[in-house]
Parts: structure tokens; sequence; C-alpha cells
């Protein structure tokens, strides 16, 4: 079977069947050191198999992220015998793989239901992303970056921004507008962690982290946890909760040695693009929504271009506030996203996606039933998904 | 200047990029070229990341390059350089192909992606220079 037939017999056979979180709003303002990733994960596992409606029991695949120790995990979940065992990097590329794996060992027999636990709690714990000289001589950053005063994902980023502008005029607004767009989202949102409105002046005040990057371009750092449950097709349609399939996802690396890239991660969003559509037979104008990994603002204007919403470059004018509002052509981020619900690295992201297909969203509920999702992190590794009701 | 008064980040190092940091110290701007296929590349690794040769030549290159980006960074993440934020961190293309982090030596409110540069070296210590770039003239 050649990989185009692979792709279109994979379509729809595995299923989201649960999903759960915590309550990121509450305890951003409630921090505790001794809030364990374990505690974290243990929360949204319960609230992801109180979803489905499925026991514990019927559990036979793990894949844990940003939890230390998977054997740790399982035994305070009581998951002795497992089928499919697996842990990731905590890194916000990896929510997007884990699902991939996940739906590999599904779609491979290995296992019938698995559940992915998520815990995060970098906050209570001050973690900082930039700054720290670690890693040594084998890391480009502490050899040949921290020198100069180069430091953090958000630095290359606002890099890649400031030659965007250069290059197509971009202007600092089109940033303005998602942070807006993000924010109003997570006004709906019960659980996010900043639902202060912005205005335009309020972006363009805010001050600079990385110039041309400000405060609101940058993700939260917030405590928290999510766990999506994820079984067969055929599984999920006996479950307390309509299913939501995935009808494609494919990963791609644009890996040169820098966070940045010199091309907008064009390459593997490119492929990325034509592993989604075409397999999952419809076209970007049938996406009901999009959720778009969004560390820095800017990594939405690159995975719009990259997946063809609009050409190269026209992302500074095909963002407009009424494009990517709730009721707006394209929403974008209905929950908030990193930079204003809460920074779970691609997780929240995907459990959103589930949510908004099965429409239970309220006051944030895209209208009119969107049948398609899609999830995208642009990325050194990028990862994509799209999802159907 | 002395090491003691020094209070930026220096480059970690070890035996694969110690031939770097010795050309620098010699004002001499060297990269890994393949002897097998003429490749160049950075950061540095132990094999050609084009046709895996392990048999590489620090070679000096050219020294001429051109402002990928920059950015002033205003957050203090490195105690040594509080006193000069916003500072400048470039990304340099050289003219080799590699990109690289770097500082600009100069005039920031000229700087435009693009424009082309050339290397200079900057003694922060008796033991380590850094590879910087000014405006090619």
């Amino acid at each position: 079977m050649s990989r185009d037939s692979f792709k279109r017999d994979f379509k729809d056979k595995v299923a989201f069947a649960g999903v759960g979180n915590t309550d990121f709003g509450a305890m951003y303002r409630d921090l505790d050191p001794e809030r364990s990733n374990y505690a974290l994960g243990l929360t949204a596992f319960k609230a992801a198999l109180d979803d489905c409606g499925i026991d514990k029991d019927d559990i036979d695949g793990l894949l844990v992220s940003r939890v230390p120790d998977i054997g740790r995990m399982a035994e305070i979940l009581g998951l002795r015998h497992l089928n499919f065992a697996s842990i990731l990097p905590g890194g916000g590329r990896y929510s997007g793989t884990s699902v991939e794996y996940a739906a590999m060992a599904i779609y491979s027999g290995q296992a019938n239901t698995v559940a992915l636990i998520y815990g995060n709690n970098g906050k209570s714990v001050g973690d900082r992303y930039g700054g720290g000289e670690g890693g040594g001589a084998e890391a480009t950053s502490s050899a040949f970056d921290n020198p100069y005063g180069m430091t953090s994902p958000g630095a290359s980023h606002a890099h890649m921004f400031r030659r965007h502008q250069y290059l197509y005029g971009t202007k600092p607004e089109i940033l303005g507008t998602l942070a807006i767009n993000h924010r109003r989202n997570a006004a709906l949102n019960p659980v996010a962690v900043m639902k202060t409105p912005v205005t335009m002046e309020d972006y363009l005040n805010t001050r600079f982290i990385a110039e041309p990057l400000r405060l609101l371009d940058y993700c939260l750092i917030n405590d928290g946890g999510v766990c999506l449950i994820l079984t067969s097709a055929e599984r999920a349609k006996s479950l307390k909760k309509p299913p939501v399939y995935l009808s494609a996802t494919q990963s791609s690396t644009d890996y040169n040695g820098q966070y940045a890239s010199d091309s907008f991660y064009r390459e593997p969003l490119s492929r990325i693009r034509d592993g989604l559509f075409g397999p999952a037979g419809i076209t970007q104008k049938d996406v009901g929504f999009a959720e778009i990994y969004d560390n820095f603002t800017p990594t939405v204007l690159y995975s719009l271009e990259g997946l063809g919403f609009c050409g190269y470059g026209e992302s500074g004018s095909y963002v407009t506030q009424e494009r990517i509002a709730l009721n707006g052509e394209l929403p974008v981020n209905t929950s908030g996203a990193h930079t204003s619900e809460s920074y779970m690295q691609g997780w929240a992201l995907h459990a959103e996606a589930v949510r908004q297909l099965r429409g239970e969203c309220g006051e944030r509920q895209v209208p009119n039933s969107p049948e398609h999702g899609l999830y995208i992190c642009s990325a050194p590794l990028s990862v994509g998904h799209i999802m159907r009701r | 200047m002395t090491t003691s008064e020094y209070t930026r980040p220096l480059p970690k190092m070890n035996k694969l990029t110690q031939p770097y940091w010795d050309a620098a110290k010699k004002h001499e701007f060297h990269l890994q070229k393949c002897d097998a296929c003429a490749h160049v590349w950075f950061p540095p690794a132990m094999c050609c990341p084009n046709c895996l040769s392990e048999k590489y030549t620090w070679t000096r290159m050219s020294g001429r390059a051109t402002l990928w980006s920059w950015i002033n960074m205003w957050q203090m993440y490195f105690k040594g350089f509080a006193d000069e934020r916003p500072y400048v961190v470039a990304y340099v293309k050289l003219e080799e192909g590699p990109l690289l982090m770097s500082s600009i030596i100069g005039d920031r409110e000229s700087l435009q992606c693009d424009m082309p540069l050339e290397v200079t070296f900057d003694d922060v210590t008796p033991e380590i220079s850094l590879p910087k770039f000014k405006a090619a003239k």
C-alpha cells in the first residue's frame, strides 16, 4: 500500500473520546511550589474519564509528556498492565506528536484506548524560557548565542517577524489584532488565565521583550494539566459523547541548527498542508476554525501562510479582526490559546478543538456547528491535524 | 579588561569547537569545511551534514555576510547586559551560507535587513575574542 492509500485508509479510524483539564485561571491565582505534574495529570485524567464515561480499567495505553516518569504516573493511576506506553519531552511540539503516536498505536492494533497525560507546574516552580546558560558546549545556545545576549525562542521569533516585516511590509498592528482576538475569546472562557480586554492602543503601549515583539505577543507561563483519551472510531461511537474523528495528521521538520526558520517554516508547513487536506478530503475553505499554536503571536501568520489559507507574505492583509473572530470566516484560537487562555504547549488547544466540534463551548462556541477543525503548530518540528465531528 | 570584570556569558566550548575560538583569537573567522564535498556548516558538528564525511578542515571564511534580521533585546535575561538594554542581537547570514547570532558594532539606527556586513573581533577577555559584525565598507 502506498503512503497516500495508507493515509486515506487511516482517515477517521481513530477518535478523540474524552478530554479533561484543570481550571487554569483558578490555579494561576493560587500558586503552590509543591504542585506536581503528577497531581495535575491526575486531575485532568479523572476529568477526561468522566467526559467519555470510560472505566479506568479500559485504558490499555498511556503516553505522558512533561510528566517526569511514566512508571510513576501509571503507578499513581493504578494502570499496571498497558499494551502501549510512551513518554515524550515537555516541549510544545510534542502535543501534536503525542496524538500521532497514540493514533498509530490504535490504528495498528497495539492498544484500544490510549490516555495522553500532560502536566505543567511551570508557574509554581518558577520556570523561565530564556537566560539560562545550561546545555554546555554541545548546545548552540550556550556555545554560540548567549555570549551575544541571545536567548529564548521568543527572540528567534522576533528575528523572524522583523524579517517578515522587511520582506512584506507586515505591520505591528497585525500582531495586536491577534492578541486582541485571543483575549476576547479568553474572556468567554471560564478557565482562561487572562481575561482583561486589550485594545490596539494597549497592545502598542505594551513593553517590548525582544523588539519587535511585546509582552502581549508572548505565551503565558501558568500551571495546568490536560488529558486526551483516544480510541478507535468504532469504540468511540458507543461512548458518552459523540466522537471527534482524526481525519488526518502530519508532522514535518525544519531542523536547521536554530529555532528560527529562514523560510518561516514553509517547507514543513507545505508538507503538512499536503499531508492533511488531500487525505482528509477537504480544502482550506472547509475548515470551521483553527487552533494555532501561539507560543508567540507571529506563528499564527506563518501557519496560515504555510498551510495555504493565504499566499506567502499575505497574512498581514488576510488576518483581520472580522475574519478570525468567533463568527468570522475562519475563527482562530477560540479559547484564547497560549497568549490568553493557558500555556499548555498545544494540549489545551486539542481539548478546545474537540469541544468546539462537539458544540460544548458555550459563549465562545463557533456558530453553525463546524464540521472540521484544524490544529497546527509551526516550529522546528511542526505538526498538524484535521479533526471532524 | 580582565576576566573578572567581564560579566557577560562566555562561550562554552569543547574539543570540537575549540578551533573556532582559536581562530577568533587570531582574528580569523573559521568554519568546518568538508574535505570530501566542500560543504560548509554551522553550528559545528562531528561530520558533514551533506555527505556524512568525518574528514573536514577548519577553513578561513570570507568574513562577508548580510544582516538577515536583528532585534532589540529589552528583557534582562543576562545581568551582564543590564546596562546596555535594549541591546542589538543580529542574526547574520554568512556569504558561505550558514546563519549565526552575533552583535553589530556601530550605529544601530542605520540597520536594515540584507545590508552587507563584515566580521570584526572583540577581545572581551585575554582568552576570548568574539566574532562580531560591522557595516561593510
